[in-house]
């Protein structure tokens, strides 16, 4: 009997290891540290899609959602009440409730070295309601918190194994997502294993989920091609043609949340005192040199999309009304002759050390030259390139943003005066008057017509010049089915399963 | 002798002491303040750049932070990745072993190719198979290594689809895959070594094919191939394996590259990530465990030498 | 100077290895191209193209073009440049370090040498290419760092071989009689020690510039190298690897200028060797 017992035992084991359904998907790089409230990598977002659930999340069509909040609502414009889902569960068996809520948002609010800090400086404080409710009491009125909420700044904690952690949380992180926390190889691996008490099991159908970073982008592809991943979160237009191509594979591509753009010193230190930084004349002759298009064309297949403002074409919030220019070599020329300024000017750009990026860099240097620019280019690491311009040692800066789904998340800190990413130094009462009053609205119209009149100013100052808006383009295999893409470009696991 | 067995084991402590100045000397050319990269969005706030310089030593004087550190590191403990906050010694156990397999295929690789076209030259000396090995061998020298990756990747991965172009299995989980993926990576590191190997193993052969114990076994009647095999192989072997102790050295070396062209997580892409990222702690703890394998590699070559060499055991 | 000068001895060993000699003529040829770059190559190297993008070799572009529609054949032959100057400049800075350095230790002996060696060990243990890129990077990436990088990195290679070579010639008979002469230790250095170990260095001299080339090319590779829009082939191979499947002619074409550059400076090399040693034929 015992010994049938074992068979059976053995059987099954066998049965379910032929079931067991593993889900490899390829990072366009490696993740920094899995620590919700201290990593900052778009990458790292992608991994905590399936392993720490937040407050809320976004839909396709950026519309806010419950996740481990069932429901919000406004008591006043400055209380935001949170109602929490039941029996939820982190991996390690303890209960999420008001406390750990509490605690995760105050962890966000206040760890050494954190990077939620900026995205809940609206939130005074947190009170606990009941063991289910939640009070978000704000300094003031903040209608892009719910957004914050639906990302990294919402994620929620188990506490007492969080505090027992530490700052070693990020070595091995405890959530509530569907998927468990298993082992990281560094530049190889990140392995997740199916959350058994998920609270929306139902919907997940893998045991198991490895994400693999990949730098390079012909590997990836190759990969692809070969089976040895599932699905790629990135693939570069260029190689589009030959996913297409494959009848293997599936090719997602929809618009995405983020921006590249060129972001001119001002004020920030010595460096600022060049004559691009000095005269806005010369950076609306900068832009006029530009062919955004060709640019796109040239570089990505064609495949982004030109833009002159750093919100996002999917969004409710884009001004339709203000088109990306087209290429005016002769107002350029007329541009610089009112500023008086005698050509060549010279105009150092940094640019992360990334092979589409120097080729960006390098199509621009072509184009603007025939207006009299002779832009320099400075290829530096991603590390060192952000370092330099936080303490002013550039004069332009080819930097991308990957976006949010409210537009302050896409514009608040890169254009109001003294905010974290305006390295820069903008500064000007108009726009910073159009940001403030944004916070406050809730009103979709309302904004947008703020908005509007924020990139009046901002076309005239032109701080940061905007390019393209990049497109999200997902390669996965033809068995797997119910990918949903969303405009942040993460990839939700729920629903996602592999047919025959 | 012994006495000089001793003397080289005294050198290696200056010599791994002056490893690590130079080691925490990098870090005074890394531009910018590492505090302020850890202080991310607070790096405007004056109290958390000094709380984190005051938890780094930073505040501290040169001396006082370099005999903090080698402290530390004399207690196995090399700090923690700034960019994923792990341990370094963790993040070197775990990138250990792919760089050690990789190396010893390409090893054996370089034997199996480097000391049989050696012995064919210097059998064949000054005649055309001599050149063609030795063509060969330069050739192997003069290509760059992630060069003949690229190129291997273009014939055998991307038009013809025999291996996969990336990526790493360990032996342990699946040998079949293993092999397909470390053996052009193999073969491309183990190439250049080949070369080396192969001029070594070929004047050592000349060497020992003119003394005079090979010139009685000819002239007593032994066959060429047995005096070859018996007589001058093994002489010629020698200096070979001491050799092939220092080239395993070049090895880490080569490996950063190849490990970048072929996705490897080994120890040359966990460096220049680390480089890249600016995480310093990384870049200092790779260089030390290198340098310090590379000084005992070192070590066990001389032992070796005098192990096999009786000659030099008895002067 | 007579037919029986030691150089002229040389030379003529050495031109008696037509697979050297070649390898000079090699060297000339791409020295000559870098050189005359602007007649040599049918286009300007940074002249983009942007209907021409990415097109395999043809009669009008004999190795293709490349991401940005520019002439690959011309930016090859003003890739030379760059992998040219690089090698040679580097291999001065290693040779300027490294040459005196190990002149003064191997002259000097006792307390010196020992600190000297040592250290000269300490940079040796440090993986070559692993120093070069954290030199290159932290110093920040452009062509003169790179070439400082690989100049310090490579130093102690020279201050190897010259301290070598000035023992063996500070224990040669005439140098202890020009020390009892009463000659000052430096002019000793400089008179005899020095003409004595060129030999040596010029060897592993000629053999670090095609390690450099290559170095050059692996921190280009890297994007610590090289800034565009000027090409080096190092920088041409980085920018090729994105497009290995739908343009494999980028990856080649760079690839083998480097090949053949550092060939022929390894053969050079070798011959010098051979022809300053006659010993070991």
């Amino acid at each position: 009997m015992r010994r049938f017992l074992l068979t059976t035992a053995a059987l099954l084991a066998v049965a379910t290891a032929a079931q067991a359904q593993t889900l490899r998907i390829a990072l366009r790089q490696d993740t920094d540290v899995l620590d919700p409230t201290l990593t900052r990598t778009y990458v790292g977002r992608i991994v905590f899609a399936g392993l720490c659930d937040k407050l809320f999340d976004i839909n396709d069509k950026l519309e806010i959602v419950p996740q481990l909040a069932t429901s919000y609502e406004w008591a006043d414009p400055k209380t935001l009440v949170l109602h929490l889902r039941q029996g939820v569960t982190f991996h390690n068996g303890e209960l999420l409730d008001a406390t750990a809520v509490k605690y995760s948002l105050e962890r966000h609010m206040t760890l050494q070295g954190s990077f939620r800090r900026a995205e809940l400086s609206s939130v005074d404080r947190v009170e606990i309601i009941d063991p289910m409710t939640v009070r978000l009491v704000l300094k003031a009125p903040s209608s892009p918190l719910l957004a914050q909420l639906s990302d990294r700044a919402g994620m929620i904690l188990p506490p007492k194994a969080t505090e027992a952690a530490g700052k070693d949380f990020g070595q091995r992180p405890i959530c509530s997502g569907p998927f468990m926390f298993s082992e990281r190889v560094a530049q190889d691996r990140i392995v997740l294993t199916r959350f058994p008490g998920y609270w929306d099991a139902a919907k997940i159908h893998f045991d198991k989920v490895i994400y693999q970073p990949m730098t390079d982008p012909a590997v990836t592809v190759a990969n692809l091609r070969t089976g040895s991943i599932d699905l790629a979160e990135y693939i570069l237009p260029t190689d589009v043609a030959t996913v297409k191509g494959d009848a293997k594979l599936r090719i997602v591509s929809s618009p995405g949340l983020g921006y590249l753009g060129i972001t001119f010193n001002l004020a920030n230190g010595e460096r600022a005192k060049s004559p691009i930084g000095q005269n806005a004349l010369l950076r609306q002759a900068f832009e006029a040199a530009i062919d955004r298009k060709a640019l796109i064309d040239v570089v990505f297949n064609g495949m982004f999309t030109p833009t002159a403002q750093g919100v996002s074409p999917a969004s409710p919030y884009y001004v339709p009304e203000l088109p990306p220019p087209g290429r005016d070599l002769a107002r350029a020329k007329a541009l610089i002759a009112q500023s008086g300024i005698k050509t060549p000017i010279t105009v150092t750009i940094n640019v992360p050390n990334q092979p589409d990026q120097a080729q960006l860099a390098e199509v621009m240097q072509a184009m603007v030259k025939e207006a009299g620019f002779d832009l320099k280019i400075n290829l530096i690491e991603f590390a060192s390139s952000l370092t330099a311009a936080a303490q002013g040692n550039f004069e332009a800066y080819q930097i991308g943003w990957s976006g949010r789904s409210d537009p302050d998340g896409n514009l608040y800190a890169f254009m109001h005066t003294g905010a974290g990413q305006n390295d820069g130094h903008y500064s000007n009462p108009a726009v910073d008057e159009a940001l403030d009053q944004a916070r406050q609205t809730s009103d979709i119209a309302e904004r947008r017509a703020l908005y509007a009149q924020l990139w009046q100013q901002e076309r005239k100052d032109l701080p940061l010049l905007y390019l393209y808006a990049p497109v999200n383009i997902v390669g996965h295999s033809a068995k797997l089915t119910g990918f949903r893409p969303v405009p942040d470009g993460l990839i939700r696991l729920q629903g996602l399963e592999m047919g025959k | 002798m012994k006495s000089n067995i001793a003397g080289r084991i005294a050198q290696i402590v200056p010599t791994m002491l002056l490893v690590s100045v130079l080691v925490f000397c990098l870090q005074q050319l890394m531009p910018g303040d590492p505090a302020l990269v850890l202080a991310g969005e607070e790096r405007g706030d004056p109290r958390v750049l000094a709380q984190i310089r005051a938890e780094l030593w930073l505040d501290q004087p040169l001396i006082a932070q370099y005999f903090h550190w080698i402290g530390r590191v004399l207690h196995g403990d090399l700090g923690f990745s700034w960019h994923i906050r792990q341990p370094v010694v963790a993040l070197v156990m775990q990138k250990l072993p792919v760089t050690l397999q990789l190396g010893g295929m390409a090893f054996v690789i370089a034997v199996l190719i480097g000391v049989p076209t050696g012995i064919v030259a210097a059998v064949y000396r000054n005649r055309f198979w001599d050149y063609v090995a030795n063509a060969v061998g330069l050739a192997g020298l003069s290509t760059p290594n992630f060069w003949l990756g690229i190129m291997m990747i273009l014939l055998f991965s991307v038009n013809l689809g025999w291996l996969p172009p990336s990526g790493f299995v360990p032996l342990s989980e699946d040998w079949h895959q293993s092999l397909a993926t470390t053996i052009m990576p193999a073969f491309v590191l183990g190439n250049a070594i080949a070369a080396v190997l192969m001029r070594h193993t070929r004047s050592a052969m000349l060497s020992a094919l003119d003394q005079d114990y090979i010139r009685t076994a000819r002239a007593k009647g032994l066959s060429n191939w047995h005096v070859l095999t018996r007589h001058a192989l093994r002489n010629a072997l020698m200096p070979v394996v001491t050799l092939g102790a220092l080239e395993l050295g070049a090895l880490l070396s080569g490996a950063v590259l190849t490990e970048q062209v072929f996705s490897i997580p080994g120890f040359g892409k966990m460096t220049v990530d680390a480089v890249f990222n600016r995480d310093f702690p990384v870049v200092q703890g790779v260089v030390l465990v290198t340098a310090f394998l590379f000084v005992m590699l070192n070590l066990a070559a001389d032992l070796l030498y005098v192990v096999i060499n009786p000659r030099l055991r008895r002067s | 100077m007579s037919a029986r000068h030691p150089a002229i001895l040389v030379a003529r060993r050495f031109l008696r290895r037509p697979i050297a000699v070649m390898g000079l003529a090699v060297i000339l040829l791409f020295v000559l191209g870098a050189i005359f770059a602007p007649l040599v190559a049918p286009y300007d190297p940074i002249a983009t193209s942007w209907s021409a993008i990415r097109k395999a070799p043809s009669m009008a572009h004999w190795m293709g073009t490349d991401e940005n529609g520019r002439d690959v054949f011309s930016r090859v032959i003003y890739g030379a440049r760059a992998s040219m100057l690089a090698g040679v400049i580097s291999v001065l800075i290693a040779g300027g370090i490294g040459v005196p350095v190990g002149v003064l230790a191997g002259f000097a002996g006792g307390w010196t040498d020992a600190l000297l060696s040592r250290l000269t060990d300490a940079i040796l243990a440090c993986p070559f290419l692993i120093l070069a890129i954290a030199l290159a990077a932290f110093l920040g990436p452009n062509l003169t760092n790179a070439m400082i990088a690989i100049g310090v990195s490579t130093a102690p290679r020279f201050m190897r071989v010259a301290r070598a070579a000035t023992l063996e010639v500070a224990a040669l008979d005439f140098i202890d009689a020009a020390r009892t002469v009463g000659t000052t230790p430096f002019k000793v250095a400089v008179r005899h020690i020095l003409p004595n170990i060129v030999p040596p260095v010029l060897v592993q001299g000629t053999l670090a510039i095609a390690a450099a080339i290559i170095a050059e090319a692996s921190l280009s590779f890297l994007g610590l190298g090289q800034q565009p829009p000027d090409p080096s082939w190092g920088s041409m191979l980085n920018a090729a690897h994105r497009f290995l499947s739908q343009a494999p002619w980028l990856a080649i074409f760079p690839g083998l200028a480097i090949f053949l550059c550092v060939l022929s400076f390894n053969l050079v090399g070798d011959g010098l060797r051979d022809a300053l040693d006659p010993r070991g034929q």
